[in-house]
């Protein structure tokens, strides 16, 4: 393991986000349009051929690989693919990071997008390859921490349904989100069920999108904005299939808390809920949200709930997590999901977010978080100004 | 002692799942009522006969097998043999002999009297024959009220034989009365006043009375007459014309289980060796283009037998699906949009590089630290050693729950699907339970595992494995 990592190394300069949603009327190419012109305007870029020296690209759903992005852009520069289930987006833009960090490029563009509404179904696609692989949903999967997690902390399904309201009622606050509805605890505990514990609330909102950011070297970096934000720590940690890992205690996932070991010793970080002023978490179910204030530090483990009572991790609160909605209400394009953390939390950082913006969170750092797999990959970028 | 070839072991499969028959075409249910065993969405004639022979084997060497023979008129494939697919679910020896029978409801007796015959004739020692049909008929028709789903299988062998075979005696006849055509769903009848006078009733007397004749014995010698038929009124015809008295006709379980076949006779024998003494005479009689009898003498090793999971025991647990619409859905006779089969299904060399996990339902041990995991992987999930393993059979374990959920997701007639991760040996699974409701699912739950269909993707049958809660754990009506 390095021991400087890449702290303060790499800047973002532009971000840029497309309306997410079912959309219908629009193919990966136009969506991948809409984010990476959003970002070169952000960052002061023109002539994106001049400036950009390589792409990296992440999709889950893609069948066209990395030509699907290098066409839509006609920069006519190495593309990269990358695919790490829901932590695609994260994975993604810790290789551009990298790629500066190595000092093989000065200026880089990371687009994360993901197309499912082409698919024909509502709901996650079932991998169907081997016989075992077929009975299983995400939904499923992600809800087998919640009979261990209940019986031994005595949470339930009323602390999960807190969750979808918060991250609903942020979602009206956000532009580009997808669903921009109030709802109550009783709308979440009475809709249907889709994989106890969790009802159709409980589950996220899965969208077309696409988001994009730029990153520059840290000492070029103002020269594209005076406001750049800096790359703190990103990593990326695979664990063990759950489901056989056979000293899981469905408490929580383990490669959270593993890669928040990581990166905290990258960026420094000793008091996670002290030094953290926005997050943005994986909330592809409530349950995961919940399990992850936990093992990212921001509170002991079991006590989430407490914290889900005191508001703590509402906008106004301690530790404001999934201030534009979240996957649950801003949506979920896997591919683009990482990269859409980090628009918001450059927003947030930048004081831009609006009506959702976090006081007095740019003396602060913005963590993002995604999780894939059954789940067994992570993936965590931290941001923060100078 | 080697003796004269036998039954050495049996063991029964009867689906939990039981349709009342007052539901049947939407009617209202009437508790109490009679009722018929129906194979749930997961099951077929492959998947029960697997569990039959489980529990036939239950307790005894599965490596002394040298043979399965598997007879049934429902199995999924014209080309593909089923046998060999049951051998590989029971984990049974690759250097044996196989073979299905076929293409008429005589097929289960057929293959028992082959069995026998091939034992007597020293070219097998220990064959097991597995009878079993879940035969579809039309809605409305008469065998959708009067049929029913089971399995049943039996050990034969020549020695410690708990029931022996003295004769048996054949008649062959070409009939039109029931059939079902390459590609037809349904079993097709004639008239059914045609089919019971002309087919059944005369064939049945005259291959009874024709083994009694070559015995020197009447009907009054029997302890037990197992007689297939397709309902109650046509089984009391054939019981009358060989004199047959109520008490010595094994009950033939119309309103409990219905006719399951080619599966029927042979369970009715099943059930008579639950009580039968030694010395006593079983006379079998089955029907399908022609008739066939065979009479058996009980042994002095009946006693040793140790208890088996028989018709009785299978008939005890049960649950009633009190909708029709339900049951329509598990067989896949209701509407729907999309039909499977458009889709390419699992691939073929995975299956092939699968066998031993998803078929056979082994696992492997870490030489190393003795973990055992499942599924096979090359490098050990708890001590990293790289290719020091050796398999483990986890089908005939038992497991316990480590956690849950209900998918309401997952395709099924009857939502929610009991979905787990469960503990087996250390090893973990995540596996499908069937047989419990949700409120009764809790971690710590033991469990054990049944062969079953998992879903049809490519249109084809695929199967695997799922947990059910051991027997002790069940509500027995």
């Amino acid at each position: 393991m390095s021991r400087d990592g890449i702290k303060d190394k790499v800047a973002i300069v532009g971000v840029g986000c497309c309306q997410f949603g079912e959309n219908w009327d629009q193919s990966p190419s136009d969506m991948i349009v809409d984010a990476a012109y959003e970002a070169y305007a952000d960052a002061g870029i023109d002539k994106p051929q001049e400036r950009i020296d390589a792409v990296f690209t992440g999709a889950l759903y893609t069948q066209k690989g990395p030509h699907e992005c290098s066409d839509a852009l006609k920069l006519w520069k190495p593309v990269t693919m990358v695919s790490n289930y829901c932590a695609t987006g994260t994975d993604a833009f810790r290789c551009g990071v990298m790629s500066i960090a190595a000092g093989m490029y000065d200026t880089v563009l990371v687009v994360g997008y993901d197309k499912p509404k082409d698919r024909g179904v509502s709901g996650p696609s079932v991998m169907m390859n081997g016989v075992r692989d077929l009975p299983q949903t995400p939904a499923g999967w992600f809800s087998l921490c919640a009979a261990t997690y209940f019986a031994k902390y005595g949470a339930g399904r009323e602390d999960l349904a807190k969750i979808a309201v918060k991250n609903h009622h942020n979602g009206t606050l956000a532009p580009k989100s997808f669903l921009k509805r109030e709802i109550t605890i009783d709308d979440v505990l009475n809709a249907r069920m889709i994989s106890w514990p969790f009802g159709l609330y409980d589950c996220a909102a899965q969208t077309d999108g696409a988001a994009a950011v730029i990153l520059t070297r840290a000492d070029l970096a103002r020269g594209y904005r005076d406001d750049p934000v800096l790359v703190k720590g990103v990593t990326v940690q695979a664990g063990p299939n759950p489901q056989k890992d056979p000293t899981n205690d469905f408490l929580s996932w383990k490669p959270t808390g593993w890669a928040a070991e990581d990166v905290y010793r990258q960026v420094g970080i000793t008091d996670p809920r002290a030094e953290i002023g926005v997050a943005q978490v994986h909330d592809c179910f409530s349950l995961t949200e919940l399990l992850s204030y936990e093992d990212l530090g921001f509170c002991e483990k079991g006590a989430a709930k407490e914290h889900i009572a005191a508001g703590d991790f509402e906008i106004g609160g301690a530790l404001p997590v999934n201030t534009d909605g979240g996957l649950k209400t801003f949506g979920h394009p896997t591919g683009a999901t990482g990269v859409r953390m980090i628009y918001e939390n450059t927003l947030q950082l930048q004081g831009r977010a609006e009506k959702r913006q976090v006081a007095g969170v740019e003396s602060k750092l913005a963590l993002s978080h995604n999780i894939g797999g059954h789940p067994t990959a992570c993936g965590i970028a931290i941001l923060g100004r100078d | 002692m080697t003796g004269v070839a036998g039954i050495q072991s049996y063991g029964a499969y009867v689906p939990r799942t039981r349709l009342p028959l007052s539901v049947i075409g939407g009617g209202r249910l009437k508790e109490g009522g009679p009722e018929k065993a129906v194979a749930w969405n997961d099951e077929d004639s492959v998947t029960m006969a697997v569990t039959a022979a489980v529990n036939c084997l239950r307790g005894l060497d599965r490596g002394a097998v040298d043979g399965v023979m598997f007879a049934s008129t429902t199995y999924a494939f014209r080309e593909k043999q089923a046998a060999a697919l049951i051998a590989k679910a029971l984990d049974l020896p690759r250097g044996i002999r196989t073979a299905d029978f076929s293409g008429s409801l005589r097929a289960g007796t057929a293959a028992i009297r082959s069995a026998i015959d091939a034992v007597a004739a020293g070219s097998a020692r220990n064959v097991l024959v597995i009878a079993s049909d879940s035969r579809m008929g039309a809605p409305g028709s008469g065998l959708e009220r009067n049929g029913g789903d089971g399995a049943v299988a039996f050990l034969v062998g020549d020695t410690d034989a708990v029931a022996s075979l003295s004769d048996a005696y054949a008649v062959s006849d070409e009939i039109v009365d029931l059939w079902r055509g390459d590609g037809d769903r349904f079993v097709h009848s004639w008239e059914d006043r045609f089919v019971i006078q002309e087919g059944f009733t005369p064939n049945m007397i005259e291959a009874a009375t024709g083994v009694m004749g070559k015995l020197g014995l009447t009907a009054s010698d029997y302890a037990s007459i197992c007689l297939y038929a397709p309902d109650a009124r046509s089984h009391a015809g054939v019981a009358r014309g060989i004199s047959a008295k109520s008490d010595q006709l094994q009950d033939a379980l119309f309103g409990r289980l219905g006719n399951t076949g080619v599966a029927f006779a042979p369970m009715q024998l099943a059930a008579a060796l639950e009580s039968a003494k030694a010395g006593d005479r079983i006379l079998v009689a089955n029907y399908g283009d022609g008739a066939e009898a065979l009479s058996f003498e009980v042994n002095d090793s009946i006693e040793k037998l140790a208890d088996r999971r028989g018709v009785s025991w299978n008939l005890a647990r049960r649950r009633v699906v009190s909708s029709y619409d339900k049951y329509l859905k598990a067989r896949s006779l209701d509407s729907r949009e999309w039909q499977a089969g458009g889709d390419p299904g699992l691939s073929a060399t995975v299956h092939f590089r699968e066998r031993d996990e998803d078929i056979s339902f082994c696992g492997q041990k870490c030489l190393q630290c003795s973990a055992v995991q499942f599924p096979n992987q090359r490098v050990c999930e708890t001590c990293f050693a790289k290719d020091d393993f050796e398999k483990a059979r986890l089908s005939d374990r038992v497991g316990k729950v480590v956690t849950y959920t209900f998918d309401f997701f997952f395709p099924t007639p009857d939502p929610p699907t009991v979905v787990t991760v469960t503990e087996i040996d250390g090893a973990r699974v995540h596996l499908q339970l069937v047989n419990v409701a949700p409120a009764d699912t809790r971690i710590g739950l033991p469990v054990e595992f049944e062969f079953r269909r998992i879903h049809e993707a490519g249109g084809r049958p695929n199967y695997y494995w799922k947990g059910t809660p051991l027997p002790d754990t069940d509500e027995v009506d």
